[in-house]
């Protein structure tokens, strides 16, 4: 047997310590928040209405609030992305100019930074397309309806943010799929499209669910999107129309960590939201990689 | 006109010459399919704009006080002139120099910290770990990445902050340093995917070669596959110092929000983008303020888009270079 030598030795030791250190972290951070979190979260914290004072808990209109948000930006988003990566990887051509166009339009709106989406939401969506709106359809309106931060604003800024999420997940889906599947729809007859909706969507079916899951997760855990956008503080009811403003568990966690008036008796419903947050968008985040592995793992076979 | 408006529905049409006769209405369906795929496009360039159109008029009204936004200032009340940032002061003032200054100071220490951790994590899984252990500790250190930033700056603020005033005994409860620990958490999943990748990337005849000329296993780790890997390794570098400069909560929530300037790394800082987060909310639409919020954002878009750029050159070169020029994407 070989001896292992002293400088083998080093460098598995020094990466090995780097991989415990991170995975080290990710245990302590998920352990320390849901040690203190979970046995706060009673029914009455969770799904009860709420009081005058936030740190009382009753969480039914934020999580409300929080999956409005972001089922409207779902609504938004997966149809725009799955479209945008059918025709990347079925009808543009490889190597075509548009298609590098889109592609680097994907990648680069996945490196905005989630503040400069609620600036551009708040310019764009809030100020000029609610702006046009008002001045056409309410000239008569004493204040804007449309013109003001909404849950509506929110959630189409938020599935801008997550669209390259699912192209990127989707596009990569339609790849596995093995040539002879379309051609041999080709070979019967099939049109283009026929192939497209008929054969290519419902293999890659797998591959676009986790595209959808990712993106849910991502969204429903960005705040600095929302913060201009249509979340508000605290308000007792939930959104009931796409022009009101909406809590939001992200925003909440925010608010409760730092404005809260009395610190100390805002811990424990703070410890609760972060633990409700995190099963929202974390437990999502481990169903997509569980998914994303079967289908490649499906693939592989 | 009838026969060629009806939708064609049911089986194909066959056809002998190459591909089916395609019907009309699938014809406009297929180009919906392309502008549709174009929306992001559209996206990327009306951030752009209108972001930079609510800051544009700070360079025709009141162009005085263009100046004052990155040059020091003798202000009423300082012994000399300084670069001051206080946009409720009277007379406000908006010199931006000390939010870049703690934007460069949270986000350098944040990368000093997970640069190294997240590379030598990297080396482990690429060239060590067992494939079992890769499968499984590839995607839990990814899994950092699902965690919401407002969660890790909570985190920060609660738990990293106890800790260091403990250890260090310091002045500020939330400083820089804290911020940076908290960044932290987020780059190193981003730099130990792309160095991951980098590093897997390297072709097996390069390890073999240099095994067969006798080197030890770190011989070859060290002196072949991480300087075949290094352009991309850069990439992952400089693609995670992109993401931390955008990051918004943590540092909002970590940072102790001061705008201070000075080489400390545990005094108070305030960055770009929680400086915007902070004041956006409370500025009236229009005023300079405002604007200089907004292009504070525009200021934002560049560089993330420069970074990204940058990294994304580095890891195509990259790959060119180890697989030839046939080995795109």
């Amino acid at each position: 047997m070989k001896r292992v030598s002293r400088g083998d030795w080093l460098l598995s030791a020094a990466t090995g310590a780097a991989v415990v250190l991170v995975l080290g972290s990710l245990v302590a951070i998920l352990g320390a928040i849901v040690v203190r979190g979970a046995p706060v979260l009673s029914p009455k914290f969770v799904f009860g209405s709420p009081g005058a004072d936030p740190a009382d808990g009753g969480l039914l209109p934020v999580i409300l609030g929080t999956v409005a948000c972001t089922l409207l930006m779902t609504v938004a988003c997966v149809p725009l992305g799955v479209t945008t990566a059918v025709w990347l990887s079925e009808y543009a051509p490889r190597t075509s100019t548009l298609a590098g166009i889109v592609r680097s339009a994907i990648r680069n709106l996945a490196a905005v930074p989630s503040i400069v989406f609620g600036l551009f939401g708040l310019g764009f969506f809030v100020l000029f397309v609610g702006g046009k709106i008002d001045s056409v359809f309410y000239a008569q309106a004493t204040g804007p309806v449309f013109a003001r931060p909404a849950i509506l604003w929110s959630s189409l800024t938020l599935a801008l943010l997550t669209l390259p999420v699912v192209v990127v997940t989707t596009e990569e889906a339609l790849r596995t799929i093995p040539r002879d599947v379309r051609e041999a729809a080709f070979a019967l007859g099939a049109t283009r499209l026929q192939v497209v909706w008929r054969v290519i969507l419902p293999h890659a079916k797998s591959g676009i669910w986790t595209g959808v899951i990712l993106a849910v997760s991502r969204g429903a855990g960005e705040v600095a999107p929302i913060l201009f956008t249509g979340v508000v503080g605290w308000q007792s009811r939930a959104p009931t129309d796409a022009r009101d403003g909406f809590m939001h568990l992200g925003n909440h966690v925010y608010l409760l960590a730092t404005q809260a008036p009395d610190v100390e008796r805002a811990q424990p419903a703070l410890y609760g939201t972060v633990v409700l947050l995190l099963l929202l968008t974390f437990s999502l985040n481990i169903a997509a990689v569980i998914l994303r592995h079967r289908s490649r793992a499906g693939a592989r076979a | 006109m009838t026969a060629l408006a009806r939708p064609v529905r049911g089986k194909p049409r066959p056809s002998l010459l190459g591909s089916t006769a395609t019907p009309r209405w699938e014809r406009i369906v297929e180009r919906l399919i392309a502008a549709v795929a174009f929306v992001s496009v559209a996206a990327v360039l009306s951030i752009l704009a209108f972001v930079a159109r609510e800051a544009a008029p700070l360079f025709w009204e009141g162009r005085e006080h263009l100046p004052d936004l990155i040059l020091p200032r003798q202000w009423a009340g300082y012994d000399a002139p300084a670069h001051v940032w206080q946009p409720v002061g009277f007379p406000p003032k908006h010199d931006v120099v000390p939010l870049l200054i703690g934007t460069l100071k949270i986000t350098g220490l944040a990368m000093l910290v997970a640069g190294p951790i997240a590379l030598l994590s990297a080396v482990y899984i690429a060239e060590l770990a067992p494939r079992r252990v890769r499968e499984v500790v590839k995607p839990a250190i990814e899994l950092f990445a699902g965690i919401p930033s407002v969660v890790l700056g909570f985190f920060s603020l609660v738990f990293i902050a106890h800790f260091l005033e403990r250890l260090f005994g310091l002045t500020y409860r939330l400083n820089a340093l804290v911020a940076a620990l908290g960044l932290a958490l987020t780059i190193i999943p981003v730099v130990f995917t792309v160095s991951e990748d980098a590093l897997r990337a390297v072709p097996k005849s390069l390890r073999e070669a240099s095994a067969a000329l006798g080197a030890r296993r770190w011989q070859t780790t060290l002196l072949v596959v991480v300087p075949a890997a290094l352009p991309g390794i850069a990439a992952a570098f400089v693609l995670g110092f992109g993401r931390a400069i955008g990051e918004t909560m943590i540092v909002l929530m970590a940072s102790g929000i001061a705008p201070v300037v000075d080489a400390s790394p545990v005094s108070s800082a305030r960055t770009v983008t929680a400086t915007i987060a902070a004041e956006l909310g409370e500025t009236a639409r229009g005023g300079e303020h405002w604007r200089v919020l907004f292009a504070l954002g525009v200021l934002l878009f560049l560089i993330t888009w420069a970074l990204d750029r940058m990294g994304a050159s580095a890891v195509a070169r990259l790959r060119r270079r180890l697989h030839g020029p046939e080995a795109e994407s």
